[in-house]
């Protein structure tokens, strides 16, 4: 399995490099720049600002010289504990941000990312916990009244965006109830509705794919013969069917989880987080390149990591899967 | 492998079930934030985005001006009432008879925030950090364009910056010296950041003087000049400032600390102002506004505000390289319509480029005529009825809603008075700017707002060669009267030279000037002294709450 781990991670490099690229020379064929701004600059303005941040160096040397920043060139992983910062640990240099040239774009994924992963974190929570027990649920008692309210909770949960969710629950629980503050990020008490908001639409996606996953398993012919063998119908569904029922939400989870994880956009608008989806979205309007390729940078590392994670697990939890 | 029966995924569930209840439910609303009464005075503002940087020298929106009024002090002031320049820390001033000498006499005992006097020197440091090449800050136009020797060193083609007109003789007498008389300097120093003083001793502890960015703008580094000091720095969640004292005008702050939010989305702001945890909103949804006025026109505020949606028009794509056709289009929208029907926030409709009424100045110029003049003249251009004419483009950006609204409601006009068809190109704000900054365009959706009360602010864009001017339209008799109002030797022959400019613009129109502006916010009834200012700046000192 080791040597499966080390040969994933191998492939990963080559992939890193193609986004890095991708991602470093589309933006500079877009049209405007991180100062077109609606006051134009004077010429010799402009000219001070491209010599500061090197931007009149030939693109190709601009490209390796970032190149040779990103690469690593230290080992302390433990320096991440203390506040993140991949400069310390890899010796890995986003650079500064050209729209807020006081931080880092390492300090800056430092800051919002613990923002992003503690949301992101409690919204996994509650998807997994709708989620999970509704669909096992419409599966086990499936085609009946149950089934068809679980199976809409979800449809409905799938259908209803968050930019409609999140202010109905503000509406409801911060203005008329006045349970909640309507938006920030303050107390722990900030943190229900946000989570609530994200949750419910992958608690409504779970929901659907584990009440898919039970059927098939349901049908198996081990799961007969366990009841054939007089085990109780919990025990059937719980130590028997649940494993193999389970796979398809563990597919789908790779890729969610580096998604919910790296912050969203939506919820951060609405509830004012600040975590990593606003900074991601807003800039590449800000054209801030250097902030841009951290960000998707740290994106594409998640989905990466997640997908492999999503790998090991699958051949944990089905045994006709090996290690290839 | 371990043994798969101990540390199976499916025995962890319940406690990852269990999580978000555990972390999320145990917490209580923090009495601070609560948004009762509380029994210090603390403005809560909503102020759109998260400031670029605190560092005056270095910032250049309204979110980051709206903080750097309450860090950093002018060495003049506005008025609240009526926006002449009153003593800030000069506590007097001389202009020399030819107009191009400001001597500057700063009040005795001003401090910056750790106690350290503020001396005239500081305001020369300053001055010298804003236009060293290296440092590059795109505001420093605001020096090149007036001061003696300040375009060279900012080019660096002089390197002495005692040659620049910038002295200070003594440590309470400050010299500026300017290339020509500039009217408007007093009101360009009390409006714009970039002539505060810096702390550039403190500046120096964190790097060299002229690196964007360094340290010294974190909350507990900052030293500050204003009413207010820098408490704390949240990027995206809030900036909090505190009472200074040692301010020169202390005693008259009222407020014990403002809290900015750096929200960018209306709906959300206006949530929070509801449930009580703004007291003013940066903005307002338009859609709102007739709620507002109906159920809380307490709470509602619609200020005049020094700024005017126009569309401009490059002068050099046909059929617009004819002034015929572009006044003809000009002529042929309704503005009373547009105001009253697509934007219905108060605005004033525009017939001329400048402001009525800024600094006593009213442009007699008026866009008159009507859509008799208009077909008259479109036909005489060789457009009868609209027939023959190319392909046009109105180019927008979607950033506000109703900008689509407004190019909508234009483009039915034109077809219905002039028989033109016009097509609408959306553009991403950094697209649009680059499209109308390299002259991508035919008619293109534009807005200014002005950085000081001057008629000079809208005038002096269409300059030919001036960096602003996207229209690329030229009159040697505008840019002669530009230069002669300068020189003018009082206010009155002024602004003639101003009158005959308006009246210009009117007749060519590279401009076509639809509506001025007007600043809609939501302000809570308990916020006194807050005076509605034709630039939306309201100055700290005066605010305060009734419990």
């Amino acid at each position: 399995m080791l040597r499966y781990i080390g040969r994933r991670l191998l492939e990963a490099i080559p992939v890193m490099f193609v986004i890095i690229t991708g991602t470093f020379f589309m933006q500079r064929f877009v049209p405007g720049g991180p100062f077109t701004a609606e006051k134009a600059v004077t010429p010799e303005v402009e000219r001070n600002l491209l010599a500061y941040y090197h931007l009149n160096d030939p693109l190709w040397k601009q490209y390796a010289d970032y190149l040779w920043d990103l690469t690593p060139k230290r080992f302390h992983p433990f320096a991440l504990t203390q506040g993140f910062d991949l400069k310390e640990a890899f010796g890995i240099d986003f650079r500064p941000s050209f729209k807020y040239p006081n931080r880092t774009v390492n300090e800056i994924i430092a800051d919002k990312l613990p923002v992003s992963l503690e949301l992101g974190v409690l919204s996994l929570g509650v998807a997994l916990a709708v989620g999970l027990p509704l669909g096992v649920l419409a599966a086990v008692k499936r085609n009946s009244w149950i089934d068809y309210v679980c199976s809409s909770v979800a449809m409905t949960g799938i259908c209803v965006p968050t930019f409609v969710l999140g202010p109905l629950l503000v509406l409801a629980f911060a203005i008329h109830l006045g349970w909640f503050n309507a938006s920030g990020w303050y107390g722990p008490i900030d943190r229900v509705l946000p989570s609530l908001t994200l949750g419910s639409v992958y608690a409504a996606y779970i929901a659907r794919l584990t009440r898919g996953g039970f059927l098939e398993v349901l049908h198996q012919d081990y799961i007969r013969t366990a009841r054939a063998k007089g085990a109780s119908e919990a025990r059937v569904i719980f130590r028997h069917a649940l494993r193999g029922g389970l796979l398809p939400v563990v597919s789908f989870l790779g890729p969610a989880v580096a998604g919910i994880l790296t912050g969203s956009f939506v919820i951060e608008t609405i509830f004012q987080i600040p975590g990593l989806g606003r900074e991601f979205v807003n800039s590449a309007f800000n054209r801030d390149y250097t902030l841009i390729l951290g960000t998707v940078i740290l994106y594409a590392g998640f989905i990466i990591a997640l997908n492999l994670v999503v790998d090991v697990v699958q051949v944990w939890m089905n045994p006709k899967l090996k290690f290839e | 492998m371990s043994d798969p029966r101990f540390f199976h995924p499916i025995r962890l569930l319940p406690a990852v079930l269990l999580l978000p209840f555990l972390v999320a439910g145990c917490g209580r609303r923090p009495a601070a934030e609560a948004g009762g009464a509380p029994a210090r005075q603390i403005l809560r503002m909503g102020n759109s985005a998260e400031p670029q940087d605190l560092d005056p020298q270095n910032i250049q929106g309204v979110p980051e001006l709206n903080i750097s009024m309450a860090l950093f002090d002018t060495l003049v002031e506005m008025d609240p009432h009526d926006l002449h320049p009153v003593p800030g820390q000069a506590e007097s001033w001389t202009i020399s008879p030819d107009g191009l000498t400001y001597t500057f006499h700063l009040r005795p005992g001003l401090r910056w925030s750790d106690g350290e006097p503020l001396t005239a020197d500081d305001f020369v440091q300053s001055y010298r950090r804003i236009l060293t090449p290296a440092f590059a800050a795109e505001y420093a136009y605001l020096f090149t364009s007036f001061v003696r020797g300040a375009k060279e060193y900012n080019d660096g083609t002089l390197t002495d910056f005692s040659q620049v007109g910038i002295h200070a003789p003594d440590p309470r007498t400050l010299v500026v010296s300017l290339k020509q008389p500039t009217p408007f300097l007093l009101k360009i120093i009390a409006c714009d950041y970039v002539w505060d003083a810096v702390p550039v001793k403190t500046i120096a502890r964190f790097g060299p003087i002229d690196q964007k960015g360094s340290h010294w703008t974190r909350a507990g580094n900052l030293v500050a000049s204003g009413p207010f000091l820098l408490k704390e720095w949240t990027p995206n969640k809030r900036i909090v400032v505190t009472r200074n004292p040692y301010y020169w005008d202390a005693a008259r702050v009222k407020l014990d600390s403002i809290e900015f939010y750096p929200i960018d989305d209306q709906n959300v702001e206006e949530r929070m102002f509801r449930t009580g945890q703004l007291d003013v909103t940066y903005d307002f949804l338009p859609n709102k506004i007739d709620t507002y006025r109906r159920d809380h026109p307490e709470e509602l505020r619609i200020d005049a505000w020094l700024g005017i949606y126009y569309y401009n028009i490059n002068v050099t794509k046909p059929p617009f390289t004819d002034a015929r056709v572009r006044r003809a289009f000009a002529l042929a929208i309704d503005r009373d319509e547009l105001v009253k029907d697509v934007m219905r926030g108060g605005q004033t409709p525009a017939y001329a480029v400048s402001y009525p009424g800024v600094s006593g100045y009213a442009p007699r110029a008026h866009l008159t005529g009507g859509i008799a003049e208009a077909r008259q003249l479109l036909a005489e251009a060789g457009y009868p009825e609209g027939r023959g004419l190319p392909p046009i483009e109105l180019l927008y950006n979607p950033n506000q809603e109703y900008n689509r609204s407004v190019a909508e409601a234009i483009q039915a006009m034109w077809r219905k008075n002039l028989g033109a068809a016009v097509t609408l190109t959306s553009q991403e704000w950094k697209v649009y700017l680059d499209s109308m900054q390299t002259g991508h365009y035919q008619i293109a959706r534009a807005g200014w707002i002005a950085d000081y009360p001057d008629p000079n602010v809208f005038l002096e864009i269409y300059e030919t060669g001036n960096g602003n001017n996207y229209t690329k339209w030229s009159n040697a008799e505008y840019d002669r009267l530009l230069h002669e109002a300068l020189h003018a030797p009082d206010e009155a022959a002024r602004y003639e030279c101003y009158q005959k400019m308006d009246a210009i613009l009117v007749r060519e129109c590279p401009v076509i000037p639809l509506f001025y502006y007007t600043k809609t916010y939501a302000l809570s009834p308990r916020v006194q002294g807050w005076w509605p200012t034709l630039l939306d700046q309201h100055p700290y000192k005066y605010v305060s709450l009734k419990n």
